[in-house]
């Protein structure tokens, strides 16, 4: 019984209106990679937070550096913005042609492309109804064709009525490591579009009430990066790889300010044995990447659980398999972290849902690396880690709890690494302290560290460590927080998602609740070890059950079958590299319930 | 200097009777009871193998890791803790063969470890297959044709990575494998100690006496460490004669010394955490 069912992007598009009541203003900024749309796309976002207005920005890109088609999607509003939006835009800023024939017919009315008329040509049969077509003479306007990103920036801040003060400031803080000549361009090539948009195009239309509340416009891998930073991490080693990358380059951009030593490894593999050997030594120590990197990983995620080493691992999730989709977002990693290496061991995986969840998740990820001492993992994915998001502030003050600790304290009769203890955990010694002397050992040890594996006979041995060491599953079960249901209890439906999706399915429950159907949804960040009994309660208090995902399986529905006994049957899942956009999926959950 | 009996751990050695690992740890621990080395200050890292087994044989802190991959570990150890000695051990399969791309980056960064190989041309632990030091033509349980490769050069590799010392010692000459620890040890900078350690077992072609009638010491014949090109040249010997000693020695900032990061002492001892630093915000606004 029940059904998956697939959502493709681009396929059966709904005309370009926005629902009823929705007050969002979207602007894409499309054209080839390496025409300048992320900076223009990032001077946008910055201009609309320091107006005030909260915002979501996506860029939807390709494994090229030079060419292709790239798109940044921004969603802007007066109240928190949840995901990128439907499949339609207000403003296009369309920086080469190819651009312009693709979303033309992608305006709602009103709104309208904005473009280089000395390049592009837009044909008033290619537009949407309504929709208008905004040529900038880019050659006589500004000094190089390089400019015409911010030609048409200047022109759009009139068109949405924000404040051009507001981008000159945001211009001269993003060159402000350039020549001056360059901030004087860029601000002649503002100010040469906004005064001809005043001029030529009509009044502004889609505009939203401005602000003095001040936000944080971060992405997801921003705020992991400056969540290790905050919770003492020391180290990071990594190998670059989409989407995990940013984090390697924002710490880089911060090291040696901020006394953290960032290590590019020759691979993987190298990456997380430097975090963990880092991690034996005492300090916190974090490695990032994707799902190919991760598969390098896994024989050493399995010796941090043998060795009890902290390590904490980011996978930032993209289509797979194998190479799949490099730039392109997927949930589907799920049983690879949680099966990752041989035999059994106690590991974590939190799942961030939001930009502050990147934040404060990982920060607690360092404090249950050290108290359970095992390896605990982070799952992002390409549009958690690289969208841009407004945020209201973070509190970088956090609790760093290094878990039990001899050092520093005397210690009785022999020390025993890994004595056996009700809570599985045993008290750690750093090399360099007195009288704590011991050998950490990836293969199976007694209590006092002292290898077992080539003992003809010690299988009572091997069993206590091995329920030792599993011991603080149990332990951490009892500390973990409980699962939550967010919405009405008595809602038509349950939503069931995890990671990225969280945006999604809040948007999607607003969208239905204007529609009359109630719907609520888990709250689920702490994956493993997982609460099965918790989550089932909460489960089977649910009238209807659907399953959200980014991937083929339906792997989250297929690990709480497993670990929950409830099984989802309906199930809207995604797998073209794109991420949900709410309108499709409120159309299947309507479908879904329509056919009990 | 200290006693050497404070360097040996209760667990006592389970390599065959004659394996030339007995010398390698007999040797390390006379090193570093020699130089007064503390042994909390010390740790020991390895991989997997007959000769990774060292660690637990040593007083020393230790950490016993994957096969392949004690170079990764040891230099995350180090560069969170630069106060500390750290010794990565192994055996030529686990070095050459699946470490070897860590072999070369880790010689090429000149981090302050030193590396001794107990190289036996062999694999031992996994009863007898060609490793990547075999001579070629040798015939193994996995090569019942003889090997077709050509070996590995450990020292040349070395040499020609960047390596800031590159030397070679014998069992067979434990006195003098002493004092190439010791200098590894003192060395600033990654520090290539290869050993033959015959395999008394599986390795019935490189024995005892094939070693000692064709080892000879490179600073009885006047060998300048300095000279790289001369270095090569008797990196690459083999047939006849097979130079011991330190091949070559050169002076260049460790990784330590260069990193950012570490200017402000060890890692470990560093302050944690973002409070009171909020200005780092200021570029999300």
């Amino acid at each position: 019984m029940g059904k998956t069912v697939s959502i493709v992007s681009g396929v059966d598009q709904a005309p370009p209106v926005p629902v009823a009541g929705d007050r969002t203003v979207q602007v894409w900024i499309g054209g080839s990679a390496g025409d300048g749309i992320a900076s223009a796309g990032e001077a946008f976002a910055k201009v609309c937070s320091r107006s005030g207005l909260q915002l979501l920005a996506y860029n939807s890109y390709q494994s090229v550096i030079r060419g292709g088609h790239v798109c940044m999607h921004v969603r802007v509003g007066e109240e928190k913005v949840y995901t990128h939006g439907d499949d339609h835009c207000h403003f296009l800023i369309a920086l080469n042609a190819d651009t312009a024939a693709r979303y033309a017919d992608r305006i709602v009315s009103g709104g309208g492309v904005l473009f280089n008329a000395d390049r592009v040509q837009v044909k008033p049969e290619q537009l949407a109804l309504g929709a208008q077509a905004f040529g900038l003479p880019v050659s006589t306007m500004a000094s190089s064709l390089l400019l015409q990103n911010t030609v048409a920036l200047g022109a759009l801040i009139r068109l949405m009525d924000l404040r051009m003060e507001t981008l000159v400031g945001v211009i001269q803080d993003t060159f402000a490591r350039k020549s001056k000549m360059v901030i004087e361009e860029n601000l002649a090539a503002a100010k040469a579009g906004y005064d001809y948009a005043a001029k030529h195009f009509p009044p502004p239309r889609f505009t939203l009430k401005q602000t003095n509340k001040r936000r944080l416009l971060m992405s997801g891998n921003q705020a992991i990066a400056l969540g290790a930073l905050a919770a003492g991490c020391k180290f990071y080693s990594a190998y670059p790889m989409t989407p995990a990358s940013s984090i390697m380059h924002w710490l880089a951009a911060h090291a040696a300010q901020y006394g953290l030593l960032l290590k590019q490894a020759e691979d993987e593999i190298a990456a997380i044995n430097m975090a963990i050997g880092a991690g034996h030594v005492g300090v916190r120590a974090m490695t990032g990447t994707s799902g190919g990197g991760f598969a390098l990983m896994t024989e050493a995620i399995g010796m941090a659980g043998m060795t009890e080493t902290p390590v904490v691992i980011v996978s930032s999730q993209r289509g797979g398999p194998s190479t799949g989709l490099p730039t392109k977002t997927e949930q589907g990693d799920l049983f690879q972290m949680l099966g990752a290496s041989q035999g059994d061991f106690p590991r974590m995986l939190l799942a961030p849902r939001t930009v502050e969840e990147c934040f404060r998740l990982t920060t607690e990820a360092f404090n249950l690396a050290e108290r359970f001492q095992c390896p605990v993992m982070i799952a992002s994915d390409l549009l958690l880690s690289e969208h841009q998001e407004t945020i209201d502030g973070l509190d970088l003050n956090v609790p760093i709890d290094r878990g039990e600790l001899v050092n520093g304290h005397g210690v009785e009769g022999e020390y025993k690494r890994f004595a056996v203890t009700p809570t599985g955990i045993s008290p750690r010694a750093f090399p360099g302290h007195e009288g704590t002397i011991f050998v950490a050992a990836s293969d199976e040890h007694g209590e006092d560290g002292v290898l077992i594996s080539d003992v003809f006979t010690d299988p009572p041995t091997r069993a206590r460590m091995m329920e030792k060491r599993m011991r603080k599953v149990e332990t951490a079960l009892g500390e973990l927080p409980d699962p939550m249901m967010w919405g009405q209890a008595d809602a038509q439906v349950m939503l069931v998602g995890w990671g990225s999706t969280y945006g999604l399915i809040r948007e999607v429950i607003q969208r239905l609740a204007g529609e009359g159907i109630t719907a609520n949804t888990l709250e689920l960040t702490h994956l493993w070890p997982m609460k099965g009994d918790a989550i089932g309660t909460l489960l089977r208090q649910a009238k209807r059950l659907i399953d959200i995902e980014g991937n083929f399986t339906a792997q989250l529905a297929r690990l709480l079958s497993s670990e929950t006994g409830v099984r989802i049957a309906d199930r809207i899942v995604k797998y073209d590299g794109e991420p949900f956009t709410p309108g499709p999926v409120v159309k299947q959950i309507k479908e879904m319930l329509r056919h009990g | 200097m200290a006693e050497i009996t404070l360097y040996r751990s209760k667990v006592k050695p389970d390599w065959c009777p004659g394996c030339g690992d007995y010398a390698v740890l007999n040797a390390l621990q006379k090193a570093v009871a020699d130089l007064d080395i503390n042994p909390k200050d010390i740790l020991a890292v390895s991989g997997i193998g007959c000769s990774s087994n060292l660690p637990g044989f040593l007083n020393t802190y230790g950490f016993h890791g994957l096969h392949g991959r004690s170079l990764p570990i040891a230099t995350g150890a180090k560069l969170a803790n630069h106060d500390l000695t750290v010794i990565a051990t192994g055996g030529d399969g686990d070095g050459f063969g699946i470490g070897l791309g860590h072999f070369v980056h880790t010689v090429r960064r000149n981090v302050d470890i030193l590396y001794i190989v107990m190289d036996n041309q062999v694999y031992g632990l996994t009863t007898g297959q060609a490793s990547p030091t075999t001579e070629k033509g040798t015939k193994t349980k996995s090569t019942p044709g003889g090997v077709i490769e050509f070996p590995v050069n450990p020292l040349a590799l070395a040499l020609v990575s960047g390596g800031t010392f590159v030397a070679r010692g014998f069992s067979g000459e434990v006195n003098h494998l002493t004092e190439l620890i010791k200098q590894g040890i003192r060395h600033k900078g990654f520090a290539l100690l290869d050993v033959f350690s015959p395999c008394v077992t599986y390795n019935k072609h490189n024995t005892y006496p094939w070693f000692k009638e064709r080892v000879y010491k490179v600073e009885d014949e006047g060998h300048d460490a300095s000279n790289m090109e001369a270095a090569l040249q008797r990196a690459g010997e083999w047939d006849g004669r097979i130079p011991i000693g330190v091949l070559y020695q050169a002076e260049r900032p460790t990784y330590e010394e260069e990193e950012l990061a570490l200017q402000a002492g060890p890692l470990v001892k560093q302050p944690l955490g973002l409070a009171g630093r909020e200005s780092v915000l200021l570029e999300f606004t």
